[in-house]
């Protein structure tokens, strides 16, 4: 199986629409999702209960997801919700 | 959890679980929206249950049974229109507070998820106003109602929540628990998810809660009191009361229980009540009353009377009373379990009690009070302020209601300005964390953002100092008619005594006090004390060294206020400004304090210290305060002329150590640099002529004014830990102060100027420099060196030099103390260097064992082969730059 890293550009109108295409890219394989947050002002509930069946899949697929451009508010929210542990944040 | 879990189904955990993901995803959520959004969604969720507020007032009353219609929607008005009021210009996101002056910013942090109790009594107007506090807080709610109240709260909540999510908060926000259970709040109320239980609600519940080991909120049982004194406006009275009570049907537990009148307006108030369609009970009907409406076995009341209307109590219980009785009132003639109408009744039945005294009647307050309301709500009507202060002293409330309804005015914002509330904190009587009226800010966690501030700082000197050859000569422009001449008998040999009273303007009467010639002990103060007062002087001119002037501060002192306490004003302080014993302001005598120095050394002519010998202890006592400085401080070569080589070279070290302690203190400044800079190169300079051509008037001249600019700096830089090793070991060994400190010196600047196991705490020290301001006065003695490190060394050995030209001693050995009398000596010494406040300002903390170690270093001493150097050096960076 061969593996390879994606890259989704996470629109702030449609962030449960990115995390849904993000879990189809790890269905069809993908080692690696990045998710670019850095457009992103805030987050919603439904992005988060996206957010936690994306973390569940990836945990259980070992799947790196990784966001990007998280800023400091929306990763705050992923931390009261424990869900920032589930992905990684690039320097 | 597993145990709370116990007794409810897989199902219902699940649901539970899912509210608690719910409201803990709403709660992050929410954290993201502004004040701006919060503001907005408040302002909707608000009118929309203005808008609802008589329809939320019907569905409870056609639940619960409870009360009445228009009072309840009036409550649900307060609840969103005047807990509005006071919300709506709070700020609760981001930075709420800020003190620009103190440099502390109070930042709100929001709590997360609650779970929240509402009782029967008033269910929507408590849910309509946690709505609030929860939106204007960021937080996300799970509500869970009264059982019996369920529905009605279940669709204020749906209202709330529906506007609320329409103008921006996170779905989930509110959520209530479907047929709520006890065994559903105790596995919330330990859900680890769940971060503040606020149970507004019965005993059970808010006990539950505080159980819980949970941060909670939770409101007490009330049993109001009521004092009626005779000075009241007995009609307002009245009318406020019956308001009061039947408002809702006496639900708000911070309703009226029993009313204490004055004997003296008793009839005519029950007359009123009458008037105004309250039936008051006869013997006979009250008994009726306290067997039927009170449980007779718990003592508790009857459920089932609870917000009823007077008239329905009266039928159920066969009392016969007016159609349109408002309140059934009930004269009781004591407290407790004997008279069971003297609990809390929440419903239109009123205790009254005739009290034959002001204090018969508190003493029934008190037992109203602590029979089950604890920190509750106490009301006075009285125009007596000091009535009404002695009540708020004695009455255990949250809110003590003057002149006004119990429970309305409980409520807040309608008859006063406190906080509008539904939940009544009862502090600790009640069992409760706070007695505030519950608001918005106990919805918070608020951080304080604390900014490093500058301590203030001083240079506070006497008014004038005259200086130079014949300054003596100024005191002529001091006119007294009675002046105490403190001295020694030395001086008095030398004429010196002489030469200042030719000084003082002719019609002044003299009298010299000799003393010895020695630090003061209390004993020779307290004689001194005694002649300024036979003597009647309003002035003391002090002519001497240290000993004589710091004698004759304490003699001011306590001449000027005889009420100090000297042992007290000894006691230890970390900080002058923050020191627990005050000196004395007040003045009996008022005395002007004019102080000719004799030596170059101390200073004590300007400084604020003052130090005493306490012989039972063995040590010195060190006096310092700003109100000890002399007025007048004349430093006149003339007087020094002739002191002993000896004297001079201790002195003149003591000025030496003085100013470079001052230099490296923690609290040095600008002002006090510049002044021990000085003093430090006019002591290298003139001490070593003085010392060896003792009639060198230059030299002379030149030291006593360095001892002086030196007291200028260490009187508002302080000393540090070499005078804290000198004034041990002086006490001790009976070795003179300027001594003591030359045999520590060179010891205590390499001490200094090695990396400290400990930094002294101060805001004055953005950095560690002491090694560097050894530097700087190494290279403004020109003694070289091409870093920090050999500066200092330079420094050190420029200290040994100028010690072997005064020919002190290099060691203690060398004073003829042996190394096992040292030893034996050592942990006292230790222990009081340590007692010592001199070294609060060092720029380095000593650890006791370092102390020890300075000790020993001295007792080896220095010289060749001695090795006085920097024990652990900076880094070659720290070093390069000063």
């Amino acid at each position: 199986m061969t593996t390879s890293a994606v890259w989704i550009q996470v629109d702030p109108e449609h962030v449960v629409h990115a995390l849904q295409e993000a879990v189809e890219k790890m269905n069809h394989g993908e080692a690696e999702v990045v998710l670019d947050f850095s457009s992103v002002p805030r987050i919603d509930p439904g992005a988060v209960a996206a957010m936690e069946e994306l973390a569940g899949l990836a945990a259980g697929r070992s799947v790196q997801v990784v966001l990007r451009g998280v800023n400091a508010d929306i990763y705050r929210v992923l931390k009261l919700v424990k869900l920032a542990q589930k992905f990684s944040f690039p320097a | 959890m597993k145990e709370q879990a116990a007794s409810l189904s897989d199902e219902r955990i699940a649901y539970l679980e899912g509210l608690v993901r719910q409201g803990r995803t709403a709660a992050a959520v929410f954290t993201q929206c502004t004040q701006q959004d919060v503001d907005r969604i408040v302002k909707a969720i608000v009118l929309a249950g203005l808008e609802q507020a008589q329809y939320l007032a019907r569905l409870a009353i056609e639940e619960t049974r409870l009360g009445v219609l228009e009072d309840k929607a009036i409550k649900n008005m307060v609840a969103t229109e005047f807990v509005y009021d006071y919300v709506r210009d709070k700020r609760t996101v981001g930075v709420i507070r800020e003190f620009p002056e103190r440099g502390l910013v109070e930042v709100a942090e929001p709590i997360g998820l609650i779970f929240s109790i509402t009782p029967i009594t008033n269910p929507t107007a408590t849910v309509l106003f946690k709505c609030i506090m929860a939106i204007k807080t960021r937080n996300a709610v799970i509500f869970g109602p009264h059982p019996k109240a369920w529905r009605c709260c279940q669709e204020a909540i749906r209202i709330m929540y529906e506007a609320a999510v329409k103008h921006g908060a996170p779905e989930g926000v509110f959520t209530c628990l479907d047929s709520p259970t006890i065994d559903d709040n105790v596995y919330l109320m330990h859900h680890k998810d769940i971060r503040l239980i606020d149970a507004t609600g019965g005993p059970g519940a808010v006990k539950a809660a505080y159980s819980s080991g949970k941060p909670a909120l939770g409101v007490g049982p009330g049993n109001t009191p009521v004092y009626l004194d005779k000075t009241a406006d007995l009609d307002m009275a009245v009318v406020d009361i019956i308001t009061s009570k039947t408002f809702d049907n006496g639900t708000i537990c911070a309703s009226e229980q029993t009313v204490v009148i004055d004997d003296e307006v008793y009839d005519a108030v029950l007359k009123k009540f009458a008037e105004l369609g309250a039936h008051i009970c006869n013997e006979k009907e009250t008994a009726l009353l306290g067997r039927t409406v009170i449980n007779p076995e718990t003592g508790f009341m009857q459920p089932m009377a609870i917000g009823q209307k007077a008239t329905d109590i009266a039928r159920f219980i066969g009392l016969s009373v007016k159609p349109h009785t408002k309140l059934l009132i009930a004269p009781i003639q004591g407290v407790g379990p004997e008279h069971p109408l003297s609990v809390e009744k929440l419903f239109p039945v009123l205790s009254v009690y005739r009290a034959r005294s002001v204090d018969e009647a508190l003493r029934v307050c008190m037992d109203l009070n602590h029979l089950g309301g604890l920190g509750h709500t106490a009301v006075i009507f009285s125009r007596n302020d000091e009535t009404i202060r002695q009540f708020s002293e004695v009455i255990d409330a949250g809110r003590i209601i003057v002149n006004s309804p119990g429970s309305i005015g409980a409520l807040g914002g309608v008859y006063n300005d406190m906080v509008p509330t539904f939940s009544f904190g009862c502090g600790t009587g009640g069992g409760n964390s706070t007695t505030d009226n519950v608001n918005v800010y106990h919805y918070l966690n608020i951080k304080r953002v604390a900014r490093r501030t500058q301590a203030h700082m001083w240079f506070r000197v006497p008014n004038q100092i005259y200086f130079n050859m014949n300054a003596v000569e100024n005191l002529r422009q001091f006119p007294s008619r009675a002046t105490m001449l403190v001295t020694n008998p030395a001086l008095e040999r030398l004429g010196l005594v002489d030469v200042v009273r030719r000084s003082l303007p002719p019609q002044t009467l003299v009298r010299v006090l000799a003393i010895p010639d020695a630090e003061p002990e209390v004993k020779v103060v307290l004689e001194g004390v005694e002649a300024l007062n036979l003597h009647r002087a309003d002035q003391i001119v002090a002519l001497g060294g240290g000993s004589v002037i710091d004698a004759a501060k304490i003699m001011k002192l306590m001449y000027e206020s005889p009420e100090a306490d000297l042992e007290e004003l000894a006691a230890p302080f970390l900080d002058i400004r923050k020191r627990v014993v005050q000196y004395p302001t007040g003045r009996t005598n008022q005395v002007r304090l004019i102080a000719v120095s004799t030596t170059s050394g101390t200073g004590s002519e300007v400084t604020p210290f003052a130090v005493l010998i306490d012989k039972q202890r063995g040590r010195k006592v060190t006096l310092a305060d700003y109100s000890l400085s002399p007025d007048v401080a004349i430093v006149d070569p003339q007087f020094v002329m002739s002191m002993p080589k000896g004297l001079t070279a201790d002195t003149g070290i003591d000025c030496l150590t003085h100013a470079l302690e001052a230099g490296v203190s923690i609290h040095s400044s600008p002002y006090t640099d510049s002044n021990a800079m000085q003093a430090i190169r006019m002591a290298f300079k003139y001490l070593p002529i003085a010392y060896e051509n003792p009639r060198n008037v230059e030299a002379r001249s030149m030291m006593h004014n360095a001892a002086c600019i030196a007291a200028l700096a260490f009187s508002n830089a302080s000393v540090g830990v070499n005078h804290a090793l000198a004034h041990a070991f002086g006490a001790r060994f009976g070795v003179a102060h300027g001594r003591a400190n030359a045999l520590m010196l060179p010891h205590v600047i390499a001490f200094n100027a090695s990396v400290p196991t400990k930094f002294m705490p101060s805001p004055n020290q953005r950095a560690y420099v002491a090694h560097k301001k050894y530097a700087m006065v190494a290279d403004l003695l020109g003694l070289g060196g091409d870093s920090v490190a050999a500066k200092v060394q330079n420094l050190i050995a420029a200290t040994e030099q100028l010690l072997d030209r005064l020919e002190v001693p290099r060691s203690i050995a060398d004073l003829g103390i042996s190394k096992e009398e040292f030893e034996r000596a050592m942990p006292d010494l230790a222990k009081i260097a340590f007692d010592d406040p001199s070294w609060r300002s060092n720029p380095r903390m000593p650890l006791v064992s370092e102390l020890v170690e300075l000790f020993w270093s001295a007792y080896r001493g220095r010289g060749p082969g001695k090795g006085v150097s920097v024990s652990e050096q900076f880094t070659a960076m720290e070093w390069s730059c000063v």
